[in-house]
């Protein structure tokens, strides 16, 4: 038998495997083609304080190995999600849940986190996610997350707001991500996870126009692993907190890379997007790729490669 | 939504730009006409979505049988498609979306279909002719040599009429130039109206249609998409009623919840 718990800011996990924020939707939906707790914990739809359409159509658009997204935000809103969204998941999940929050000010955070905290539904909540690295929004998202002092910012208006852990995503999208992360723990962060998209753009040849409405949007998918295991480890030895470690994860293999280099969990995204059971289904092989590795405790690995 | 695999047991060209393919695997969670299934291609990280345009269970008690597509050759994933060979195994999501709802459609319901846009009308009419309402069909195609499926629908009992651009065959024009050639007969009475085709075409229609001739119907819409099923809020477009996932709310909305 092969112990798959981690631990992530003081909250242990059955695995490491959290469906990544954006591509998960509150949960329930998938709870509907399988069941959802065998996931270590789930990072729901990206919330802001007022519900948010988004960007215009095209949104998407495929890539060699990966796709771009410039989404931009779409949700409800935190009221809708405290009142309609979570207590629909709470039917079907009874882990731990990642709050993921985003904004456009520093006390827009501070409020949504608050909001959330303050719930009926805070009881689901096992840790939050702030999400200062969305490429995809003008005016807030990740101009938070491109530069230190704006980082800490965020990090200050927020940590006071819950007593759970807080939790930073980090763009990739800067020149020297172990900075941004440092300035977010000097703060006092509980933990970081990384990375979120790498913009870029995709040109339609007919039109000689941007596919995406939006001109650029965010690479995710396979593509970016490298990038994202070179950040994690980068990271994970620049600061003490956790890191949660995700971009371009589809695989059971894939997990274990990311944690030896240096995740304490990891988060799968777009593989949920092209198939939905990508998450039950690397749960389901973790065992199997821990004993042909020699791996008994996965929580033992986490920044092996740094050793 | 189900996911399987499927075996190609046909693969055929329609027109220059058009082929049929026959899929065989579970068909059971294809539902109601105007879903569609999304076909994951090697060395494409996106899966392909594409209409229904026909669905046969064999085997009840396993809900194995037989779902047809039509598609248009558009891009590379396309061009492969084209060139797959019966035997070949596909991974397949099946159905996806909300289609439409042919419990509407009363005494004389009208389906207008625009080029790769009317596959989805032929299970459409298929059903409605099961239920002893054969509806009137509208086809639109650039010209003759780019017809397709108008046999089949003959076969239905529908009465038909064709739309042309070069007017090599029927009206000259758009569909909606047959809609209002259509609207001009005294017995024209459509109760509802079902709609699939390019998105000027469906505006077009909607305006004579809907806001014109006040007849309310249903229109299946087309959006580039990430997953097929509603989790990356990558189709999603503003309705009356709050925002809709083309994918999963759709892809078929109503006359009165539409905002162009």
């Amino acid at each position: 038998m092969v112990d798959m718990r981690v631990d992530l800011c003081g909250v242990t996990l059955d695995n490491p495997v959290i469906p990544a924020s954006g591509t998960f939707g509150y949960g329930y939906e998938f709870a509907e083609l399988y069941d959802i707790n065998s996931l270590g914990s789930l990072s729901f739809k990206g919330t802001t304080l007022e519900p948010r359409f988004g960007n215009k159509t095209p949104r998407i658009a495929e890539c060699p190995a990966g796709m771009l997204n410039s989404v931009g935000l779409q949700n409800p809103g935190v009221d809708a999600v405290i009142t309609e969204e979570l207590p629909r998941l709470r039917e079907v999940f009874t882990k731990p849940v990642m709050a993921n929050v985003s904004g456009f000010a520093a006390d827009e955070y501070a409020e949504t986190v608050k909001r959330l905290d303050n719930s009926p539904v805070s009881d689901m909540i096992g840790w939050y996610e702030i999400n200062i690295s969305c490429p995809n929004v003008h005016g807030g998202g990740m101009s938070f997350g491109t530069d230190p002092g704006a980082a800490a910012s965020v990090v200050r208006a927020v940590r006071w707001m819950s007593e759970k852990p807080i939790i930073i995503k980090l763009s990739p999208n800067v020149t020297d991500i172990t900075e941004i992360a440092r300035a977010c723990e000097a703060e006092g962060a509980d933990g970081i996870s990384l990375i979120n998209t790498l913009m870029g753009m995709r040109i339609d040849l007919k039109s000689g126009k941007p596919i995406l409405a939006n001109t650029t949007g965010g690479l995710s998918g396979p593509a970016v692993l490298p990038v994202a295991l070179r950040m994690v480890y980068q990271v994970s030895a620049a600061v003490r907190i956790p890191v949660v470690g995700m971009g371009g994860v589809s695989t059971a293999e894939d997990v274990i890379e990311m944690m030896m280099a240096g995740a304490s969990a990891v988060e799968v995204g777009a593989a949920n997007l092209i198939n939905p059971f990508a998450c039950r289904d690397i749960v389901d092989n973790l065992p199997k790729v821990m004993e042909k590795y020699g791996i008994s405790s996965l929580r033992d690995i986490t920044g092996a490669a740094h050793r | 939504m189900k996911q399987g695999k499927f075996r190609i047991s046909e693969n055929k060209k329609l027109t220059p730009s058009t082929y049929m393919m026959k899929l065989e695997g579970d068909v059971s969670a294809v539902k109601v006409p105007g879903q569609f299934i999304n076909i994951r291609l090697d060395g494409h990280f996106l899966r392909r979505p594409i209409s229904v345009c026909d669905v046969n269970i064999e085997d009840p008690a396993n809900g194995t049988g037989t779902v047809t597509i039509i598609y248009k050759v558009l891009g590379r994933g396309t061009e492969e498609m084209s060139c797959m060979t019966p035997g070949t195994e596909l991974d397949v999501l099946t159905g996806l979306g909300y289609g439409f709802d042919i419990r509407d459609a009363g005494d004389m319901p009208l389906l207008v279909g625009g080029g790769v846009g009317i596959p989805p009308l032929y299970l459409t009419a298929k059903m409605m002719e099961s239920f002893g309402t054969p509806p009137v069909v509208i086809l639109g195609f650039n010209s003759k040599e780019e017809m397709f499926l108008v046999e089949d629908f003959i076969a239905l009992k529908c009465s038909i009429i064709v739309a042309t651009a070069d007017g090599s065959v029927g009206v000259k024009g758009t569909v909606v130039d047959a809609f209002k050639e259509l609207m001009k007969l005294p017995n024209a009475a459509i109760s509802h109206f079902y709609a699939c085709g390019p998105e000027a075409m469906l505006k077009a229609l909607y305006k004579a249609a809907y806001e014109e001739a006040g007849i309310s119907g249903q229109l299946s819409f087309e959006e580039r998409m990430g997953c097929g099923f509603g989790a990356c809020m990558g189709c999603s477009i503003e309705t009356k009623n709050g925002p809709k996932r083309i994918c999963k709310d759709g892809p078929v909305l109503r006359t009165e919840e539409i905002l162009w």
